[in-house]
């Protein structure tokens, strides 16, 4: 096995895994950074986004292009709106105390499940992708005494692959672009900033939130969305992108979007590269006892600021 | 005698007598539902008394386990023996995590525990060849027998449990109610508060994590020995959860809360799968209504309104 096209490979397969994980990670960042509560039903949103996906194409059927066009936009808009609800339903009225809310969302990953398996049931199911091209890993190498270009043989990826990355690329901009430019990115950041003083200035607060809840959901489904061509759907989906999330919230430093995307890259792509060269088994342990020990050491978190 | 040891010492009077009364089916429930009673209780130390948030319990329930199952299949240990290295693995475990973790606080604090606890689950998957992995070993009836009573019969099991439960409601009853457990308590309602009135809250808190480790640590090896499975299951996510569950149901810094939380739970899972296939829709809608309508959970919204002598 030659190393270099192998390491490329990795790297790539490991974008795409920090691609979704950006997405779902800042859901959960955003909720935390705004809301002060953690969310247990993250993972559940992204699992709905996946089965509302399959779903979508399902019913619309024709071309996948078109099926998958839809179900992007059409997947976490849904998702986004059954989180908000649950919002005002429950979270709202339980006054965002951080213990009750892991409760209650606990109870939402139960209820949320049990409704997927009841409708949708417990097979895994795959949606076609929209365009699928084989793309051959291009590589160097000496020979006749100048530089080669040739393509190993049996390493490729595909164009669907690159445009998960795009798109992850494309939407992490847009809501900085939101977070930093626009009217609402302000009320967000001041409602983040202090709640109370945001409310006596008009901001409504509870509105927000809501609202929050939502893009937060969205942003998951929106993830999932991606990787149901990759990976298939399934009701169980939703607990490896939840406590992979975590832990790039943490690492990344509670509530700085800039830290989440940094720490989802490194997780993602050290994930990538380590399990396609390394016993999974051992890399977790090492990963996992690494970002503990970063926890203890740094409780900040790699780029968060210590707070006074 | 006070209502408080009535109360206590009732419940495990009636507990001892239902034995006769309950059938076959229901004896067993009873007995896994004390052991695991003892499981929430010692999370309830850290989270209800104590004000720590850990997600991570599954860990000391599993030392306890395999360490107590694994002194059994590899070492041919006796239960003595064997729910001895249990409880040690568990107070050991206990100590390296509580000095480590014990540095962050809040949010940081309930990760740190999650992701020692997820590197355990993955350790026990690693040695595989001594663990079995995902797939766990049961321990041979004839090895889990306790000075001449088999405890793989159902009544020796139930009082098996008692004996566990009961020790340990009436050890965490004087606790509470001792200067330790004051000064718990002044600890979860204001660590600063505490420090300045001298108290060294870095040993405390390094206490109640060794103790509540060592008791969920009890718990995984009783578990072990009666129902005679040790499996990685118990070392995931899940059963992290379940403890808060329980305490959060029962009541939060109250004796009895984590044996009501558990035993509301446990039927409340085994009559709605006998009803509909649906239980986990029962038990998410059961949990986001009681966040809604008993945040205090059962006993401490009774504590809330009126019942002031409840501990």
């Amino acid at each position: 096995m030659e190393f270099g096209p192998h390491l490329i490979l990795a790297m790539l397969e490991g974008l795409v895994q920090a691609s979704v994980l950006t997405l779902t990670a800042l859901g959960l960042s955003l909720v935390f950074g705004v809301m002060r509560v953690v969310n247990v039903a993250h993972g559940e949103f992204f699992m709905l986004g996946a089965v509302l996906a399959w779903w979508i194409t399902q019913a619309l059927g024709g071309p996948a292009a078109l099926g998958f066009a839809v179900a992007l936009i059409g997947a976490p808009l849904l998702v986004g709106l059954i989180a908000a609800g649950a919002d005002w339903l429950v979270l709202r009225r339980i006054d965002y105390d951080p213990e009750r809310t892991i409760v209650a969302t606990i109870g939402l990953l139960y209820i949320i499940q049990q409704v997927v398996l009841m409708t949708y049931g417990p097979e895994a199911r795959p949606v076609t992708p929209p365009f699928n091209q084989r793309l051959a890993i291009p590589w160097f190498e000496w020979a006749n005494g100048g530089l080669e270009l040739y393509f190993p043989w049996g390493l490729s990826t595909t164009s669907y692959k690159l445009f998960v990355i795009a798109a992850a690329l494309g939407i992490g901009l847009a809501l900085w672009a939101v977070m930093a430019r626009t009217r609402l990115g302000l009320i967000l950041r001041a409602t983040q900033a202090d709640s109370e003083t945001a409310q006596a200035f008009g901001v409504p607060v509870e509105r927000v939130y809501a609202l929050v809840f939502g893009i937060g959901a969205a942003l998951a489904a929106l993830g999932a969305v991606l990787v149901v061509p990759i990976q298939q759907a399934h009701y169980l989906m939703g607990g490896d992108p939840l406590l992979l999330s975590f832990i790039v919230v943490i690492i990344g430093g509670l509530g700085s979007l800039r830290g989440t995307v940094l720490a989802a890259i490194l997780i993602g792509m050290s994930d990538g590269i380590i399990s396609v060269f390394f016993s999974p088994t051992l890399a977790k342990i090492l990963a996992t006892l690494l970002v503990a020990m970063v926890l203890v050491y740094r409780p900040q978190g790699l780029f968060g600021k210590v707070r006074a | 005698m006070k209502r408080i040891f009535l109360l206590h010492i009732g419940l495990i009077v009636l507990l001892f007598f239902a034995q006769f009364v309950l059938p076959t089916y229901h004896q067993g429930v009873m007995a896994r539902i004390m052991v695991m009673a003892v499981f929430a209780m010692g999370y309830n130390l850290m989270f209800g008394y104590t004000g720590l948030l850990s997600l991570g319990h599954a860990m000391f329930f599993a030392a306890g386990m395999y360490g107590c199952g694994l002194a059994i299949k590899l070492a041919g240990a006796g239960v003595v023996v064997a729910l001895g290295a249990g409880l040690a693995s568990a107070a050991i475990l206990a100590l390296v995590v509580g000095l480590l973790a014990l540095r962050t606080i809040g949010v940081g604090f309930m990760i740190v525990t999650l992701m020692f606890a997820q590197t355990l689950y993955l350790v026990i998957l690693y040695f595989g060849t001594y663990t079995r992995g995902d797939e766990g070993f049961a321990l041979a009836a004839d090895s889990r027998i306790l000075a001449g009573i088999d405890l793989t019969q159902p009544t020796a099991r139930y009082f098996a449990a008692w004996v566990l439960f009961s020790g340990v409601l009436l050890g965490i009853l004087a606790l509470v109610r001792s200067r330790r457990g004051r000064v718990m308590v002044a600890i979860r309602e204001n660590e600063e508060r505490a420090r300045m009135l001298g108290y060294d809250i870095w040993r405390h808190k390094l206490v109640v994590v060794i103790l509540s480790g060592t008791i969920s640590g009890a718990a995984g090896a009783t578990y072990a020995l009666l129902f005679g499975y040790v499996g990685a299951s118990f070392a995931q996510v899940p059963y992290s959860i379940f403890p808060l569950l329980w305490v959060l149901l029962g009541g939060p810094g109250t004796v009895l809360g984590p044996f009501i939380g558990t035993l509301f739970m446990f039927y409340l899972v085994d009559i709605s799968s006998g009803l509909t296939d649906a239980w986990m829709l029962v038990v998410g809608v059961t949990l986001v209504l009681l966040t809604l309508f008993l945040p205090k959970g059962l006993l401490g919204s009774l504590r809330a309104r009126g019942v002031k002598w409840l501990v």
